[in-house]
């Protein structure tokens, strides 16, 4: 794998939770144009190991280089911008309608302009609930809304937990096709799910095995 | 980056929403207004009396109804994965942290200022003293939001906070109440609080300044 086009190199990656170790000497090396799948079992770090990556949670070993720039801590700013991570929280307030939630959250980000908060929510197809409050959507329309967020800013690394939970079907290809299109553009997908993944989505699975 | 433009966007977020939940915001300022003026139902109705306590009552009243309104500063967006994304956004999160500082002083502290003649006159002030009261409460008020949201910070992630938040801050928060309330009383004797205002002012700005960095190293723990 040539140097430039490696986006993420981690070494020898340690995290524990607790008294135990839950990811242990893991090394990863990711390039544009990858989508990679992490599975496991319930508890075998999957979600801890993307907060890490994303720089919420903080190693307990090894390093985590972004871009070929190694970090300590969190990733600097300019880093973080070329971020995108979607927890399995939606980060939507209930109060606010989704083309407010947005807004708000559209002010968070600094890459480029893709697409307005309009078109976003249109290509998740929630558009029609856009001027309802979050809290009368229901769990799948909230997920499709948080989602929409990954449209409308360029940001080359897409951190993704659990992105298809209370999708339907449609949603899951929705999404799919959304993932396929971004690793196709020279972007990097690391996600983690249950679901099967549709043939030729992913370009390699990392399985998590948790604590020994 | 355009981060006055995030700050507008942030700030109008945090308004919209303590309007659409008004309620939430009226909590504090009942209980500031209520407990001032329980006082001289329960010591004395004598003016005189009063007039002695209460730079001190109002003191306290807008310290602890500060206090009440803290769990609402980033209890929410903890719980709902908000703060995740302002801690990983390229915004520094020290500044977005000041910023919702800000609008919860513009939610819960400038309405309690604003109020403050409605409880001020029944506890004896003069309304010569008015204006003191409000230039002292004004830069109070932000200075115990400042303070507290450190506080709020670091308990964020706890599951009962309770009473652990009123400790950690209540020993940085007692120099502004005993020069808020002094300042209070220079007021009520009918002099300008010129000395406790500039006291006030030089422990707003370092709340204000290295404030906002200790918030975001505590967010960044409790996120961990």
């Amino acid at each position: 794998m040539p140097a430039d086009s490696r986006l993420l190199q981690t070494d020898k990656l340690e995290i524990w939770r607790g008294d135990r170790p839950l990811i242990r000497d893991l090394d990863i090396s990711a390039a544009a144009g990858e989508v990679i799948h992490l599975s496991g079992p319930n508890g075998s770090g999957k979600t801890t190991l993307l907060r890490c990556l994303a720089g919420l949670t903080l190693a307990d070993a090894g390093t985590v280089s972004w871009f070929g720039r190694q970090f300590a801590g969190r990733p600097d700013p300019s880093t973080r911008a070329r971020m995108q991570y979607l927890g399995h929280l939606d980060a939507l307030k209930g109060g606010l309608t989704p083309v407010e939630n947005l807004a708000s959250l559209d002010a968070l980000r600094m890459g480029e302009r893709l697409m307005d908060i309009d078109a976003a929510l249109d290509a998740a197809g929630v558009s029609h609930r856009r001027n309802i409050p979050c809290r009368f959507l229901s769990a799948g329309q909230k997920r499709r809304t948080g989602l929409a967020r990954l449209l409308m800013r360029q940001a080359q690394v897409w951190l993704l937990d659990e992105p298809f939970t209370s999708l339907d079907v449609n949603g899951v290809a929705m999404v799919t096709d959304w993932i396929r299109a971004h690793a196709a553009n020279g972007g990097l997908v690391i996600l983690s799910t249950h679901q099967p993944m549709a043939e030729g989505v992913v370009s390699r699975e990392i399985r998590l095995e948790g604590a020994q | 980056m355009n981060m006055n433009a995030t700050a507008g966007k942030l700030l109008r977020r945090d308004l919209v929403l303590a309007w659409r939940r008004w309620g939430d915001a009226l909590n504090p300022l009942m209980f500031f207004v209520m407990v001032a003026l329980v006082f001289p139902l329960a010591v004395t109705p004598e003016a005189d009396f009063m007039r002695k306590l209460a730079p001190g009552i109002l003191w306290v009243a807008a310290l602890l109804s500060s206090l009440i309104g803290l769990s609402a500063l980033f209890g929410p967006d903890f719980e709902d994965g908000s703060l995740e994304q302002q801690a990983l956004s390229p915004v520094p999160l020290s500044y977005t942290a000041f910023v919702r500082v800000v609008g919860h002083w513009l939610v819960t502290g400038l309405p309690l200022v604003l109020l403050t003649p409605v409880i001020a006159i029944p506890l004896g002030f003069t309304a010569e003293s008015l204006p003191a009261l409000l230039a002292l409460l004004a830069p109070g008020t932000l200075y115990f939001s400042f303070l507290g949201a450190i506080g709020a910070a670091l308990t964020v992630s706890l599951r009962s906070s309770g009473l652990l938040l009123p400790v950690l801050i209540l020993p940085l928060a007692t120099p502004v109440l005993i020069f808020g309330a002094r300042g209070a009383q220079l007021a009520l004797l009918g002099d300008w609080p010129a000395g406790p205002l500039y006291m006030l002012g030089f422990m707003l700005m370092l709340a204000a300044s290295l404030g906002p960095l200790a918030i975001a190293g505590a967010l960044r723990i409790s996120l961990d």
